[in-house]
């Protein structure tokens, strides 16, 4: 077991590296030229090459690439071209908030969309079951953006139940959450809903009421533990799209993640901050994916032997 | 114990406890399922009665409603759309269709309890032994978690399962099919219930864990004086088992008798058939006898065939084990020969048939019709592949849903090229008449056909090519007996007609003696006796032979079995340390080419 997740780890590792040589190379192919956004519009020649030169722009890409990368491993993420602060400060200070906003997030989903699918499941067929799978429907095809602004039309405008946009209080992460939920648990219930319908068919769940155990505990004990297995390894791969949704997410609410940090170095072609969030994103996506297969682990008996 | 006397005392009890009434009595259940075209009955008026301490058979082949039957008195029919439509079921006082669930959850587990047919999916996996055993106990009487583990723990041992304190921490996968077989017996029978609902609970285990099983639930069923409805395919359990049977046949009563009655006059015609149907061990060795010395070319010769499975493990993913399949096996297939390879699940059977068609790995000799395909020399080319052809044990699932069976069988000739398109109908046309189905059926669909005419397709699929070797996985294992007698037959008669050899590959030691003329006998891999039908049945020398034959039910209660010496545990597994070495068996000779294993 200590032999797989060792193995899991060096993979993640890998796929690490991978990523930063990918975006590096995109990056470096950027028809928009870093240089010129910092020097503004109006320099000399002379000063852009100047900069270029200060910044080790005019070296070859995988000398660029070998520095960047000898920085990685020292926990030196560079600096960034318009604010001249460190990227890890920066983004150190939006983190939390991001965290925040997916913990928020998926607990959401999880709780909505579970929910819904295990009670379409038991009402399998039926006018609740036909209702439920049509909501997750909608909420599997509506934009962020717009379930977004809807919900701060009706909740914050018009209800004035959740504050409009920032952060800080419980009542702040309420509407992000369930924004990027909704998608989420669209996809949960339709797969919670056809994982429990399989596992109810099973010969456990017929043994378990042979027994004579009560309705609930067949459902709550032998058929839910079970169903729930194929989706814990969802959750992991659930983060990364969690991380596409957070940029539109956060400039609807103006929460100050790292959604938001990327969005304006991406309009500045603010190249080392780019590179830092794209790896901290894939970081989180590994993460998520190995506590996942961590969770399958514990919970299924069947993984552990193997 | 000699269990074939004391059984038919046992027989008696009922008798003399009659005056109590019986403890459950069906009078005219109807069961129906609801359809498009409104409800379609799947049980007709079956009415019987259950004595306490006796054990019921009820008898009949898929689609008999045998098992609806055991599932209405459960109250656990697959809602919405099966339901009971009439008639009654009294348990004591209690009339079972018309209780309200809470009610029948009480009677449940507690007062019937039931066991199924399949071990390895009847227990939750992702739950401890202990805890689904406590669970049961818990359900029906208020006492602790922990006094329920303790009373768990003993109705395994009463299960005579080795390690019980330990099994109670395991999970189902860590245990052998025979293994959770006996947990589901313990959890049906911790809280002492007055019937016992066994449906086919031994048709998914090898033989001799069959045996030890049957055995198991009789001695339990005498000391508790449960009355037991065994629902079963298999005429020879119903024979070792059954003080009365029932028959049933798509979904009517056929008779109901006492065992012995039922056996010796048997009073419909059905139940004639249904018997006569039965592959008994005996039966083939009259008509085997006939055998002359066989001097036809071999069509297949497997010399030191060897086939292990690499296992890995470790953070660097290194082989540390292997699964040691098949280990140095030399067989001979002659032309128009039926040979068959004969033992328990993970012995090897398969895959040597898997290594006869390039579908695994082997190192080791196998020429097929004279060619060498073994590497580093031979390989499987086309030429190869039309001499030998597979027919697996589920037709349903070895044919292609969505194609007409006619281009099923077309296929191959079409993969070869074989002739024009109107020479492969033509023969298409032929392969059908010679299985025994009609050509204006060549249009349909699998799903339009029964269970034995699909095995007919894939076996007219197989013959297209005109192989000289088919390769029968299992192929009859999945019929119905009466369905199952006429594909042997089949089997036969393209033997003797086309002189095509068959490797026919069985766990079922009456089948085999029934259709082979010669065979080998597998165990962890390797042969431990081989030789011709009568050899192996007639004079088995192998000690694992004769426990083979002599756990096999015989369909004749009147007849004493043998008692059999309580096996402990079961097979070893064929997976090794990488730096173990295998003990291999030699084969001696002795006299016309009867071969057994030195023990």
């Amino acid at each position: 077991m200590i032999g797989f997740f060792l193995r899991r780890v060096i993979q993640s590792l890998l796929i690490l590296l991978g990523v930063s040589l990918i975006t590096f190379v995109l990056l470096y192919w950027l028809p928009a030229d870093p240089v010129r956004q910092i020097a503004g519009r109006s320099a000399t020649a002379q000063t852009v090459e100047n900069i270029r030169q200060q910044l080790g722009l005019d070296q070859p890409l995988w000398v660029q690439y070998w520095r960047y990368l000898t920085g990685l491993v020292q926990g030196d993420l560079g600096r960034s071209y318009l604010q001249k602060t460190e990227v890890s400060t920066l983004i150190a200070s939006r983190l939390p908030a991001s965290l925040l906003l997916m913990a928020g997030a998926i607990f959401a989903e999880l709780l909505i969309g579970l929910s819904m699918g295990v009670i379409a499941a038991l009402r399998r067929g039926t006018a609740t079951d036909q209702s439920l799978m049509i909501v997750s429907f909608i909420g599997v095809s509506a934009p962020q953006f717009v379930v977004g602004l809807l919900l701060l039309y009706v909740f914050a405008v018009q209800l004035g139940w959740f504050p409009i946009g920032g952060y800080g209080t419980f009542a702040h992460l309420v509407l992000p959450s369930m924004t990027l939920g909704i998608l989420g648990s669209g996809w949960y219930s339709r797969m919670m809903r056809s994982s429990m319908i399989e596992v109810l068919r099973q010969d456990y769940v017929r043994t378990a009421r042979a027994k004579g155990l009560t309705r609930l505990r067949v459902i709550f004990r032998h058929a839910l533990p079970n169903a729930i297995l194929p989706i814990i390894a969802m959750i992991g791969i659930d983060i990364g799209i969690f991380m596409g949704g957070i940029v539109v997410v956060e400039s609807v609410f103006g929460w100050p993640g790292i959604g938001q940090l990327a969005w304006q170095a991406i309009q500045r072609v603010d190249i080392p901050i780019i590179m830092g969030v794209t790896l901290v994103s894939a970081a989180a996506i590994v993460i998520g994916n190995l506590l996942a297969d961590l969770i399958s682990l514990l919970v299924d008996p069947r993984i552990r032997t193997r | 114990m000699s269990d074939g006397n004391i059984k038919r005392s046992g027989a008696k009890a009922p008798e003399t406890s009659t005056e109590s009434g019986p403890v459950l009595r069906l009078d005219h259940l109807n069961i129906s399922v609801n359809t498009e075209d409104g409800l379609r009955p799947l049980v007709h008026d079956l009415s019987f009665d259950l004595h306490r301490g006796e054990t019921l058979a009820i008898a009949g082949e898929s689609g008999s409603g045998k098992s609806l039957t055991s599932l209405a008195i459960m109250g656990l029919l697959p809602p919405p759309a099966v339901r009971v439509t009439g008639g009654s079921i009294h348990f004591g006082e209690q009339e079972l269709t018309t209780l309200g669930e809470s009610a029948l959850r009480q009677i449940r587990g507690n007062r019937i309890a039931m066991i199924f047919q399949e071990p390895m999916t009847s227990l939750n996996p992702v739950m401890k032994i202990g805890t689904q055993l406590a669970e049961a106990i818990c359900a029906h009487e208020s006492i602790s978690f922990k006094d329920a583990r303790a009373r768990a723990l003993a109705a395994l041992k009463s299960v005579r399962l080795s390690e019980p304190e330990k099994r109670l921490n395991q999970f189902p996968h860590e245990l052998s099919g025979g293994m959770r077989q006996r947990v589901m017996i313990a959890m049906a029978l911790a809280l002492k219930p007055d019937i016992l609902i066994a449906d086919e609970p031994t048709t998914a285990l090898d033989v001799t864990v069959q045996r030890e099983v049957l055995d198991l639930l009789r001695d339990l069923q005498r000391e508790m004086g449960t009355a037991l409805i065994l629902i079963t395919h298999d005429m020879g359990v119903v024979a070792e088992m059954a003080d009365r049977v029932l028959v049933m046949k798509g979904g009517h009563f056929v008779e109901e008798n006492d065992v012995v009655s039922l056996f010796s006059q048997p009073r419909e015609a059905y139940t004639r058939d249904l018997l006569n149907a039965v592959p008994c061990l005996g039966d083939g060795l009259a008509s085997a006898s006939a055998n002359k010395p066989n001097e036809d070319p071999y069509v297949a010769e497997l010399e030191n065939v060897v086939v292990r499975f690499n296992v890995r493990s470790g953070i660097l993913g290194r082989v540390t084990h292997r699964v040691h399949a098949v280990e140095n096996v030399s067989l001979n297939i002659r032309k128009g020969e039926i040979f068959s390879l004969v033992g328990e699940s993970g012995c090897g059977k398969s895959t040597i048939a898997k290594a006869m068609v390039g579908l695994v790995k082997h190192s080791g000799r196998i020429r097929i019709n004279g060619i060498d395909i073994s590497p580093p020399y031979g390989t499987i080319d086309n030429q190869v592949r039309r001499e030998i052809q597979m027919v697996f044990q589920d037709p349903m699932a070895s044919l292609d849903p969505r194609m007409r069976v006619g281009e099923l069988v077309r296929e191959p000739l079409v993969i070869h090229g074989v002739g024009s398109v109107a020479e492969q109908k033509r023969r298409v046309e032929y392969l059908f008449e010679r299985v025994g189905l009609s050509r204006d059926q060549i249009e349909r669909y699998p799903h339009e056909f029964s269970g034995g005419q699909r095995q007919r397709i894939c076996i007219a699929r197989a013959l297209a090519l005109n192989p000289k070797l088919i390769i029968a996985d299992e192929s009859v294992s999945a019929l119905d007996v009466t369905v199952q007698a006429k594909v042997l037959v089949l089997l036969k008669e393209l033997v003797s007609d086309l002189g095509v050899s068959f490797l026919f590959i069985s766990h079922d030691m009456a089948v085999v003696e029934n259709i082979s003329d010669r065979v080998a006998v597998m165990y962890l891999g390797q042969i431990v006796e081989m030789g011709s039908c009568q050899q192996i049945f007639g004079t088995p020398r192998h000690s694992y032979t004769r426990r083979l034959i002599s756990a096999v039910p015989t369909a004749d209660p009147t007849r004493e079995r043998q008692t059999l010496a309580r096996l402990v545990g079961d097979v070893p597994s064929p997976v090794r340390l990488i730096s173990e070495t295998v003990p291999h068996v030699t084969l001696e000779n002795a006299g016309n080419g009867h071969m057994i294993a030195i023990e």
